[in-house]
């Protein structure tokens, strides 16, 4: 309950649309040690780290109440699979439904790899767009949240995300989406999925700093983002993604 | 465990191919191919009494006043399935309060207002006024009272007034028609501007939307014109039923062409994402899209229509072939909505499969509710019927003919 109170006061700190929501900033500014202006965030994530554990979903349903049933994700894993004679497979991968997943024989295999999911916190984001209400919009410091109290639970950013990284929470009505783990970062934790990451495969930091581990995953790798035709601008960056991919 | 996670578990097992893990929900379901497909009818009857005021058309003037209310009763009922729709609908307010004006969706309050209010109530007040004022002075109450009340106590039936009042109704359809194309075109624009979904995207889907709007518009008084009149006790007038059905051959023979060009560019584009959409054509939407939309929605009364025209049937089989093509063409019309909400939501935006479907029975997205919301505006346009009647004149006014 606690961290609830202490989000929806963040949210009302980060309003930008809001009149309300810039009084509100004029006002306890000075107060709050946090400051939005001064950070603004992104993912990068290496391909070839992950091992399909499945471990970040699973903290973040935990640490983000999310639905446990397996249609609900602020995060998932995508499992490739490409035959020689150069048939997909994609699967996600979810701990409980285990079963579902077909082994194929190594033979057939040319390769195989791990795709660790999210919203990609968009630059350049449709579903901010879209939103007839300003219910869903962009902080300052560069992630895209949703205010619960004022979605009407249209499901038009849901249509307008390309990357499937929405759902309708059924307990709220509203949308629902992967928002870094806000309540941490602004207090300078690490998004849950990146703690519990056992290969670090997932790095969050600042975009802009020169130091962040994030830089560092970006002067050391070629990059790539998904769907860059569509213009927008992910900030979670992939490491050796497979054109495969989408 | 909840209803509706059973449900979503169970589509889990109809899902082909892979898809992102949230899109097992369809998210808009039948009661958003509702809205469009009323929006589309009150878009289609306005465009038709449009043609009608602005061309003087003599033949169609009998049905102008019933496209027009026709046009309100579908109005009224229109915002109706999107509010139901939503998560939150207490807070639908906050689309007028707090508009997001990047938003398509958000320009729906705006261009409703506008519509309802600018156009279509102020065209019809302004038709009636005259004869409201007339039967308010030979009927008894209660309905002398209402007639009353509607007329806004306005008094003058002189003929300066009735001319300013022919002036007024001209001024207003001429910009009702850019408004009947806004608010349908709009209504395309919904769909057209989501660059995620390319069963959507496309520049072409509000033209698309606005032909098959006057397409099912014109269908629709076709039926009630047909159907209403014999309970009249009046004979159909067969001029104004072909000149009606010439309008509809070159409405469905434009949207027909739109379609088609779409198609074909598509085909020849051959994006990414035809492979998945060629196959949700073949499967997913094989009955709703190949059959009913272009078959038995166009093709076959494209076809009787030309057959009309070409061959001097008598009336009888005129009339009869007339009603049975307007039948087909409004079943293709709600295919057509069905094919654009429904197919826009069948593949994965992964292009690598096809999710589903399932109408309930009951409940608010059920198909119950959707025949609700389909009758409530014939209810209400009984009701408006009986308070304007669209065809009886004033017994013994001297204005007759000018107003109709
Ligand atoms: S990934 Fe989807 S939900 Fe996230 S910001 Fe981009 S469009 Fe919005
Ligand atoms: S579902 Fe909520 S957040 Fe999404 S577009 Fe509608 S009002 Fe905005």
């Amino acid at each position: 309950m606690e961290r609830r109170t202490f989000v929806q006061k963040l949210l009302a700190l980060a309003l930008p649309g809001g009149v309300f929501g810039l009084f509100l900033k004029k006002s306890t500014v000075q107060a709050a040690p946090y400051e939005a202006a001064k950070h603004y965030y992104g993912m990068g994530i290496q391909i070839d780290k992950c091992i399909g554990c499945g471990r970040c979903v699973e903290a973040c349903k935990e640490e983000n109440d999310v639905p446990r049933e397996p249609f609900y994700f602020r995060t998932w894993v995508e499992r490739y699979t490409i035959k020689k004679d150069g048939e997909v497979t994609v699967q996600n991968i979810d701990p409980r439904i285990e079963s579902g997943l077909e082994a194929a024989s190594e033979r057939q295999v040319l390769r195989s790899f791990f795709v660790p999911k999210l919203c990609n916190q968009c630059d350049h984001p449709p579903c901010v767009q879209v939103c007839p209400v300003g219910a869903t919009f962009k902080t300052t410091d560069g992630v895209v949240l949703v205010d619960e109290k004022r979605c009407i639970g249209c499901r038009y950013c849901i249509q307008a995300c390309p990357y499937g990284a929405r759902y309708l929470n059924p307990k709220t009505e509203t949308a629902d989406k992967c928002t870094f783990c806000y309540h941490r970062i602004t207090k300078g934790l690490l998004p849950a999925c990146v703690e519990v990451c056992p290969t670090q495969a997932r790095i969050f930091g600042d975009v802009r700093s020169s130091a962040s581990p994030l830089t560092r995953f970006k002067r050391m790798n070629k990059l790539h983002v998904l769907k860059p035709s569509l213009n927008t601008e992910p900030k979670v960056s992939y490491s050796n993604l497979d054109g495969e991919v989408r | 465990m909840n209803p509706a996670n059973e449900k979503l578990f169970e589509l889990l097992k109809q899902v082909g191919g892979y898809i992102y893990p949230n899109e097992i929900e369809v998210h808009w379901g039948i009661l958003v191919v509702v809205y469009p497909y009323l929006t589309g009818l009150v878009a289609g009857a306005f465009i038709l009494a449009s043609l009608v005021k602005v061309f003087n058309i003599k033949e169609v003037q009998a049905v102008y006043r019933l496209s027009l209310l026709t046009a309100l009763a579908f109005l009224l009922i229109a915002p109706l399935p999107l509010l139901l729709h939503l998560g939150h609908p207490e807070r639908s307010f906050e689309i007028f309060l707090n508009p997001n004006f990047t938003s398509a969706m958000a320009m729906f309050g705006f261009v409703y207002a506008w519509y309802l209010m600018v156009v279509l109530l102020l065209e019809i007040w302004f038709t009636y006024r005259k004869d409201i004022i007339v039967w308010a002075q030979q009927e008894k109450p209660p309905m002398k009272w209402i007639h009353k009340v509607i007329s806004l106590f306005s008094t003058d039936i002189s003929d300066e007034a009735s001319a300013f009042d022919r002036k007024v109704v001209k001024g207003i359809t001429i910009i009702g028609i850019p408004s009947a194309v806004l608010l349908h075109g709009y209504v395309g624009f919904i769909f057209g501007s989501i660059k995620a979904n390319p069963w959507w995207s496309s520049v072409l889907m509000p033209i698309v939307f606005l032909f098959s709007a006057t397409v099912s518009g014109i269908a629709l008084v076709i039926i009630l014109y047909m159907v209403i009149t014999p309970f009249r006790g009046e004979p159909i007038d067969m001029k104004c039923l072909d000149k009606m059905a010439s309008f509809l051959f070159f409405a469905v023979i434009i949207d027909f062409s739109l379609e088609l060009l779409d198609f074909i560019h598509r085909l020849y584009q051959s994006e990414e994402s035809i492979k998945i959409l060629s196959e949700m054509v073949m499967s997913k939407l094989y009955i709703s899209l190949v059959i009913i939309q272009v078959i038995l929605g166009m093709l076959i009364p494209l076809a009787i229509i030309v057959a009309i025209k070409l061959f001097r049937f008598d009336e009888e089989l005129r009339k009869l072939l007339y009603f049975l093509s307007v039948i087909l063409i409004q079943l293709g019309i709600f295919a057509t909505r069905w094919n654009v909400v429904i197919g826009g939501q069948m593949f994965s935006k992964s292009f690598r499969g096809l999710t589903a479907y399932k109408m309930e029975l009951t409940g608010i997205e059920g198909l119950l509710m959707t025949l609700i919301l389909l009758i409530m505006p014939l209810v209400i346009l009984a009701i408006l019927i009986k308070i304007f009647p669209p065809w009886e004149k004033p017994k013994g006014s001297m204005l007759g003919e000018g107003t109709a």
